[in-house]
């Protein structure tokens, strides 16, 4: 609709809206995280979920303990070898729409405990992240600031059109390959459909 | 407490069959240990653990160390005559080092408020011949640390109860923390590659999944 249409007529005590909005606006103002935590991160999505950061203003404030319910995935901290499988176990668990956040700097690539043997070196790897905040581990204004990030990319998703969100066609993948422990390493070590390792410019850093 | 020399000649009044070893420490802690045999480890413990002058009831720590195989140069003078003419030769020999395993205990005494003592153990080398007894049924707090040094550097305690990995999965077959581990190589791409790091994500560049740029 018409920018110009639409304020005039608002001018006028005329409300107007569509359908996508209306629908956007209810799913972005109820998301609902899944109540789990892996280190540090989720001290700061405590307190951040708490009365003096009140993730409740944004609507999401109800922890869910069951991934049945929940619509957005907090990854927060060191995501381990031995946890990935659990991890995205739970992901695929969550019924769509769902959303996930990689919170702090081990989330995103393992952070300082990259080289350790049996850290997973980003979540991303295994299951689609909708936004990373780096910091380690972020402050819970970040995590404010990323749970906005998300509503604000909730609020501009179609409903219709090849751009239209992954809970609205039938051919998407809801479902992401749980890794197995191998004898050396999980197997697979990445999901080469959700993740491909960016190309590296060596000299450029 | 009393020395580790008194404490030496006290076991092994005790323990007939302890051969003990006063390991040096020159670091600056200089906190020396005493090496026990495997064979009389468990007696030697449970002497430890109720002496009445020594109570050393709590374990505090159990760690693993590597030891790797080394050759140690030394290097011997001697005066030889050589036409005539008596000189000063320098020979050189490698003395080759078998590696082992060992396990280090902490001891204190919740009791008697003193400690550390400082144990260590010894495997016969780093491949076959790794196991040790475990101290466990003296030291209960020893259980999930012991599962742990198993765990990451493979030695095999006879007599544990519940021995099995404690933080790697059960499927998994190498042991991280022994010097020459290689770690799964998925070091596709690092942010701010540099060293090490930088040269393991080159490998990976031209590669099909990470296209050379």
């Amino acid at each position: 609709m018409d920018e110009g249409l639409r304020s005039e007529l608002s001018k006028q005590g005329i409300f107007t809206t569509t359908l996508e909005e209306l629908y956007n606006w209810g799913r972005k103002n109820s998301v609902w995280p899944l109540g789990f935590g892996l280190a540090c991160c989720a001290i700061e999505m405590i307190a951040a979920s708490m009365a003096r950061w009140d993730l409740a203003r944004f609507g999401a404030e109800v922890f869910r303990p069951s991934p049945r319910q929940a619509d957005l995935m907090i990854v927060a901290g060191t995501v381990t070898k031995k946890m990935a499988p659990q991890v995205v176990r739970l992901y695929n668990q969550m019924p769509e729409p769902k959303y996930v956040i990689a919170m702090g700097a081990c989330a995103i690539s393992g952070g300082p405990f990259k080289q350790g043997y049996n850290v997973l070196k980003g979540i991303d790897r295994y299951i689609p992240v909708d936004v990373h905040i780096p910091g380690c581990p972020p402050r819970p204004e970040a995590l404010l600031h990323a749970f906005m990030k998300l509503q604000q990319l909730i609020d501009e998703q179609p409903l219709t059109g090849c751009n239209r969100p992954r809970h609205l066609r039938a051919d998407a993948p809801t479902e992401f390959t749980v890794p197995e422990y191998g004898p050396h390493d999980l197997e697979p070590p990445k999901n080469p459909e959700v993740w491909r390792p960016p190309v590296i410019h060596p000299g450029e850093a | 407490m009393e020395s580790l020399e008194q404490l030496q000649a006290r076991v092994a009044q005790a323990v007939p069959a302890a051969r003990l070893e006063i390991v040096p420490n020159d670091s600056p802690a200089g906190q020396p240990s005493l090496l026990l045999n495997k064979d009389a480890a468990l007696a030697v413990a449970q002497f430890l653990r109720d002496d009445p002058r020594l109570r050393l009831d709590y374990v505090s720590n159990v760690t693993g160390v590597d030891w790797l195989d080394t050759v140690i140069t030394r290097k011997v003078r001697s005066r030889q005559v050589i036409e005539g003419i008596e000189r000063e030769i320098e020979h050189s020999f490698e003395e080759k080092k078998p590696g082992c395993l060992e396990v280090v205990y902490h001891l204190y005494s919740m009791e008697l408020k003193h400690g550390p003592l400082v144990l260590r153990l010894r495997t016969g080398n780093r491949s076959d011949d790794v196991h040790l007894p475990s101290l466990t049924p003296v030291w209960r707090g020893a259980e999930f640390q012991e599962r742990e040094v198993f765990d990451l550097y493979g030695i095999i305690f006879d007599g544990h109860p519940d021995l099995r990995r404690i933080l790697m999965w059960d499927e998994f077959q190498d042991y991280p923390m022994r010097k020459d581990y290689a770690e799964p190589d998925d070091f596709e791409y690092e942010p701010t590659a540099h060293g090490e790091v930088l040269e393991r994500a080159r490998r990976h560049v031209g590669t099909p999944e990470a296209p050379h740029p």
